[in-house]
Formats: structure tokens, C-alpha cells, sequence
């Protein structure tokens, strides 16, 4: 159906080919149409969340900057954005160096008990975050962790660390174990062969498990409402707010804004995978 | 290891039969404890994650689990009470005595300083509505009262006088308790056993039922949808299926917050869907569809935002399939409907199971999307859930919710495992 059309093919099979594209097609404007759309209206100078006829006339009276004005003055979402800067990379950093040296511990040869551990430390990816949520509120409260930095900073470096022991765990699969006995056999302790050897060759799955880790604090939600207290709130906080009680167009210009960035770590993350498989030689091109 | 085993060439094969390493201990020996260092130093590297994921993970969902039955509140609150209701028959049909009372009075006198005799009656109100509203009013009342105690708490309040009440506190005296199960189960423990609720307070079972509906829903569409996507991906030339790859991505990798916003703003009766429909004259422009704030607007967000998770496994799969099958299919004689029917869309099935499971399991935790675009028809369990920790405040309730949801998603993950292996997670 989808592979090159014969030229022998009969007109019933020409219309399916075709009809097969449109249908793709359409399912493609699905997925992505959402998305691109929030751009345009994120630059509405009116209160709408619809292209206002102005708009469609392309107008330039139409388009303001004026949500993004709002978003960079107002301090509801400044707080939260500061907020999300001070969460997400100290919850990235605690999930990447834990998760790194347990993705190395488990790719060794003789690890005792390996699937309970392993089921143990996917456990955050696996539960539903509602649960998770539920969990880390009532043990949290107990501790005095509930509504505080630091609390939301464990539990999002919880549910980071399933992520970089995937990637990393992924790149360790290819790893040649006797470049390590040949550093140790010219006298480099361990140390030193873990930083000059291993690690700049497990790199790209160390940094692209660190973006995942990074991402999922960063577009955490469910946790952070419930961990989190009114001084921890972080953008999608802000914007589950926002669209629960006072839908505002600022929260289009802020959707914009982080879709940016997704996009921004997806191409960090596409050249990441291009180098790493080109420098093992998976792939010639 | 290795050391031992390049030792062996110098040390030979020595008188009493024993293989030495270089050191002189029995090369067995040396082996095992070769062994040992090597997996004690595998433990040493995950031990911090595994105490980090324990402490801020593993030990949260147990305490979720344990408050699922515990009920340590009563006996705490009126433990002489509680004592003195053991010799009471709750089916005697009379009230209990002056002794009871009296415990009563002394617990309440006491609770009432701590300020814990509300919190009590709320406990107590999940059992039996208006016990809250006795123990508020006998909190400041009970200290002044002289005996005989029995009539005087029967003044403060009627309730008192109810059998029904003390049979609901003895019923609650116990440590742990079984009513948050039943109360999430629609059941009941009443005078005459295990009953269920009467009808128009039943919700859970429903509730439950719409959450594995819906997401049976959403999975289906996911598939009705991702299928032609991931085939078209495997049956193009490799760059354009690369470019193809990253339109799927950029959803999965977009902010679950950024998407559902989308959604709001596309569906609402005044957004840009309603506006193209009545622009094109297939709508009405005082007939605008409702496609938000309900089931329609649940399933529409929901299948958008899992459709990457169905893609992903789905793709992977048909990469692998050789295309010569079908080719032999059509040149003995199948039409391309039944070459791909019988031949092509078999092969397909593992991908199909693991990202009908994903998606499955994804669909029914999830809180935010049907919070926000679901309405009160479109809600999940899980908004139940988080409704009880907020707003209603009972949260044994919500942890017996929470522990059957998780019990559930265990069993959907352990068959996900047998199919897929929990080590064949992709990401992106």
C-alpha cells in the first residue's frame, strides 16, 4: 500500500495508495496541528483564544506581543519560573549521578537479586503518577518534607532516575569491557578509568538520560501539586492554575515558549543518538 | 578474575592435584572470592540509588498501602471507651451501660483539650453520616456533666441514644479496618453484614468502570490511528521516515501541560474547531458542538497525547518485518487485502500488545488531562483520588482508592513484562 506504486497497479490499487496518504495525512495534522496552532494565537491582541478577523486579514494591529509582556512582568509567573529553573536542574543533577553509577553497577556481570533491584528502580515510571503523588504527600507530611524545596526536589529526582538508568543502561549494552582491563593492565586505578575511559565513551546516554530526567521535573505536574506548597510552584503548576479557574491568554505565550524548548532538547537529543551511533559505528552514514 | 585465570599457566598442575593461583591459595577459592569482590562491588554502585529510591519512593506507596487500613485514631482518642465497649453486645438491643458512658466522658473530656474529638468525629462520619455533628456538639458540653452520664450525653445530643451510634464506634474500635476497602467497593458494614450502599451513593464500582472503559476507548483510537502512521513510517525511504519520526516525537517530547491547553483552546464552544465548523456551514452557529468538558473532550486529548506511546513500539516492530512474506503472499495469488490480513498484520501483533498495554496503563492514572478537559462525566479515578487527599480530606479512603488502582496497573505491567521484558523500554 505504502511502498512505491507498480506501474502495473490497477485503479482500485491506485486509489487505496492514495487514499492511504490522505488518511496518514490527516492523522499527522492530528498530532501536530494542536501544537502550531497555540503559536499564531499565543501573538492575539485580543482576550480570545480564536483567530479573530483581524487576524485571518493578517492585520498587523491583529498580532501584539502583549502576552508575553504579561508573562515576563507578572510576578505569579515569574515566581514560577524561577522556581522551575531551581527545581529541575538540582533534581536532574541528584537523579543523573545516582542513576549513572547504578546503570554501572547493574550492567556488571554478577549482580545478585538483579530483577527486584531493577523492578525497585523503574518503580517511579511505572506507577501512576496520581499514586505516587498520594504516597510521597502522606509520607512527606510525616516527615516535615511536605511543601518544601527540598521535598520536591527528592521526589522529582525519584521519578527522574528510571530514565537515566534506561539510557544509560542502553549504551552500557555496547560498551567493550576490555578497554577497561586494558587501562587497569596500564596501571590506572579504577578511578581514573572510570573518568578518562567509561565515561566519555557512556557520555551521550549519561546526558541524554540527564535531558529526560531534566524534561520530566521540568513537566511535572501531578507531584508538585501535592508535594509542593504555593512558594514551590513551578510554569505547569502555574498553568494547571491558570486553565483551571482563569483560562488567560499569557498561558498560550507560555505554552509557546516551552514548546521552544522541547524542541530545542529534541534536536540536542536526535544529535546526541547521530554522534553516539556514528562514533560506535552502528550506523556508516 | 582475570588475574586468576593468567596465574594458572606458571603455577602448572602441582603434586596433591590442587590448581593454585600465584599466591598459593587453591584457584577455587580464588575464583569465588574474585566473585564476591566483583558483586560487591556491582551492590556498592547501586546501593545510593537503591536507598534513595527506597526512602523517597518505595517507603511512600507502603505508607500509602498501611493507611489504607489503619484506624489507630479511635483507640487513640477514647481508649477507655474503647475497653469498656468489649463487654457490650451490639446486638443486645439496649444501650450500653453507665460504665461506657462514664469512659466516654472522661476520653471526650481529654480529647476535647487536645482538640482531637472533631477529627474523631470525622473519622466516624465516614461510617455513619451525622456522627460528626454529635461529637462537635458534645465536645464542650460532656466536661460539666455530673453523673448519671447516661442521661446527660442523652440531653447534649439525641444521638447518644441511638444503639446505632455505638454500634458504628465499636465497629471502628480495632486498629486497622477493612471499611476503606469497602467503602471503595460501594460496600457497607452494617447491623446485618457486609451490604452494598444503596444506589444513588454508589460511584467507585462506576466510577472504576468508566476509568477501564474510557481507556479501552483512548487505546482503541490510539491504535485505529497509530497503525496506518507506523506502517506508512516502516514502507517509506529511510530519511523520510526520519522526518516522519520527528513529527511523531515532537508531540511525546511537548509538555503535557502545552498539549492540554491546546486542547482546551481548540475545543471550547467559542474555539477554533466550533469557528471552522460554523465557518463551513456544517454547523450552526447556535448549535455549536460540545467537545469539551466531557467524555468526547477526554477521549480527543487523551488519544492525541498517548498516540506517541503507541507509535513508538508499533514502529519498531514493523521495522523488523521482512517485506519478502508478503511478497510471496501476492505471487501465490493473495489479494493485497488478504496478503496483509494473513500474512503481514500476524507479524504485527507483539507491537500491537505492547503498545496497546502501554497505553492502557497510561490511560488509567491519569489526573491532569481529565481534570481539566473531562467535566464532571469525563473524570477518571484518579480525580477522585486526589479530590479525597485535598478537598474531602479522607484520606484513608484515598489510599484504599490509590491501592486498588495500583494493584491493578501491577498486574497490567507484570503481563507487559512476560510479553515485552521491562528491559526492552525504548525511549524516543
Amino acid at each position: 500500500m505504502a511502498s512505491p506504486l507498480p506501474p502495473y497497479a490497477s485503479p482500485q490499487q491506485r486509489f487505496w495508495y492514495y487514499a492511504f496518504r490522505v488518511i496518514c495525512g490527516l492523522i499527522f495534522f492530528y498530532l501536530i496541528f494542536p501544537i502550531l496552532v497555540i503559536i499564531p494565537l499565543s501573538f492575539n491582541a485580543d482576550n480570545f483564544f480564536t483567530f479573530t478577523p483581524k487576524m485571518l486579514a493578517f492585520d498587523p494591529d491583529g498580532y501584539s506581543l502583549k502576552h508575553y509582556q504579561d508573562f515576563l512582568t507578572s510576578p505569579d509567573w515569574q515566581q514560577a519560573l524561577r522556581n522551575s529553573f531551581t527545581i529541575a536542574p538540582v533534581a536532574t543533577i541528584v537523579a543523573t549521578v545516582l542513576g549513572t553509577l547504578a546503570a554501572i553497577g547493574l550492567s556488571q556481570s554478577h549482580v545478585p537479586a538483579k530483577s527486584l533491584i531493577m523492578a525497585i528502580l523503574i518503580s517511579p515510571m511505572i506507577v501512576p503518577l496520581i499514586i505516587s503523588a498520594a504516597g510521597m504527600y502522606f509520607f512527606y507530611s510525616r516527615l516535615g518534607l511536605q511543601g518544601t524545596y527540598w521535598g520536591v526536589v527528592l521526589a522529582h529526582a525519584a521519578l527522574g532516575t528510571p530514565f537515566v538508568i534506561i539510557t544509560v543502561t542502553a549504551t552500557l549494552v555496547g560498551f567493550d569491557r576490555s578497554l577497561t582491563r586494558a587501562s587497569a593492565s596500564l596501571g590506572a586505578d579504577p578511578i581514573t578509568t572510570f573518568f578518562k575511559v567509561q565515561m566519555p565513551l557512556i557520555m551521550p546516554g549519561v546526558v541524554s538520560g540527564a535531558l529526560f530526567a531534566f524534561i520530566t521535573s521540568f513537566d511535572e505536574v501531578v507531584v508538585v501539586l501535592f508535594v509542593g506548597s504555593a512558594s514551590q510552584k513551578t510554569l505547569p503548576w502555574q498553568m494547571f492554575i491558570g486553565l483551571r479557574e482563569q483560562i488567560s491568554p499569557t498561558i498560550l505565550a507560555v505554552a509557546t515558549v516551552m514548546t521552544a524548548l522541547s524542541v530545542v532538547l529534541l534536536i540536542t537529543l536526535e544529535g546526541i543518538r547521530r554522534r553516539s551511533e556514528r562514533l560506535r559505528g552502528l550506523s556508516p552514514s | 578474575m582475570s588475574s586468576a585465570t593468567d596465574s594458572m599457566a606458571p603455577t602448572g598442575r602441582p603434586a596433591d592435584g590442587i590448581m593454585r593461583a600465584a599466591d598459593g591459595t587453591p584457584l577455587k577459592v580464588s575464583i569465588a572470592r574474585a566473585l564476591r569482590r566483583e558483586k560487591l562491588r556491582a551492590l556498592l554502585l547501586i546501593l545510593p540509588l537503591l536507598v534513595f529510591i527506597i526512602l523517597s519512593f518505595v517507603l511512600p506507596i507502603a505508607d500509602m498501602l498501611f493507611r489504607s487500613v489503619e484506624n489507630q485514631i479511635v483507640s487513640e482518642t477514647i481508649p477507655r471507651t474503647v475497653v469498656a465497649l468489649r463487654d457490650w453486645d451490639s446486638r443486645s438491643g439496649e444501650l450500653p451501660d453507665e460504665a461506657v458512658f462514664a469512659a466516654m466522658q472522661a476520653d471526650l473530656t481529654e480529647a476535647f483539650e487536645a482538640k482531637a474529638h472533631t477529627r474523631l468525629g470525622l473519622r466516624l462520619n465516614y461510617e455513619k453520616s451525622g456522627m460528626s455533628s454529635i461529637f462537635r456538639k458534645s465536645g464542650r458540653p460532656v466536661a460539666d456533666l455530673q453523673p448519671p452520664y447516661k442521661d446527660g450525653f442523652i440531653k447534649i445530643d439525641d444521638g447518644w441514644g441511638d444503639i446505632e451510634t455505638w454500634v458504628v464506634i465499636k465497629r471502628a474500635s480495632p486498629a486497622y479496618t477493612a471499611g476503606y476497602f469497602l467503602a471503595a467497593a460501594d460496600l457497607e458494614q452494617t447491623s446485618q453484614g457486609i451490604q452494598r450502599v444503596p444506589e444513588n451513593e454508589r460511584l467507585y464500582i462506576m466510577l472504576f468502570g468508566r476509568t477501564m472503559w474510557m481507556s479501552l476507548l483512548i487505546t482503541f483510537c490510539c491504535l485505529l490511528l497509530g497503525y496506518p502512521l507506523a506502517y506508512l513510517m516502516s514502507h517509506v525511504r529511510r530519511s523520510t521516515a526520519n522526518l516522519l519520526m520527528i513529527l511523531v516525537l515532537l508531540p511525546f517530547w511537548t509538555s503535557l501541560l502545552v498539549r492540554t491547553s491546546a486542547w482546551k483552546v481548540l475545543l471550547q464552544q467559542q474555539g477554533v474547531i466550533n469557528d471552522t465548523l460554523v465557518w463551513a456551514g456544517l454547523v450552526a452557529n447556535d448549535g455549536r458542538l460540545e467537545l469539551i468538558n466531557n467524555q468526547t473532550g477526554t477521549v480527543i486529548a487523551m488519544t492525541h497525547i498517548l498516540l506517541p506511546f503507541m507509535i513508538l513500539p508499533l514502529f519498531s516492530v514493523m521495522q523488523t518485518i521482512s517485506p519478502t512474506y508478503v511478497r510471496a503472499a501476492k505471487s501465490l495469488g493473495a489479494s493485497d487485502w488478504t496478503a496483509f490480513w494473513r500474512v503481514y498484520f500476524p507479524q504485527t501483533i507483539p507491537g500491537i500488545g505492547a503498545g496497546a498495554i502501554l497505553a492502557f496503563i497510561l490511560a488509567i492514572g491519569y489526573y491532569i488531562t481529565p481534570e481539566l478537559v473531562g467535566g464532571t462525566q469525563g473524570v477518571f479515578i484518579s480525580n477522585r483520588i486526589a479530590y479525597h487527599i485535598s478537598s474531602s480530606l479522607n484520606w484513608g479512603l484515598a489510599a484504599a482508592l490509590g491501592t486498588m488502582l495500583l494493584v491493578l496497573v501491577i498486574i497490567l505491567f507484570w503481563v507487559y513484562d512476560r510479553m515485552v521484558g521491562i528491559d526492552n523500554v525504548k525511549l524516543g
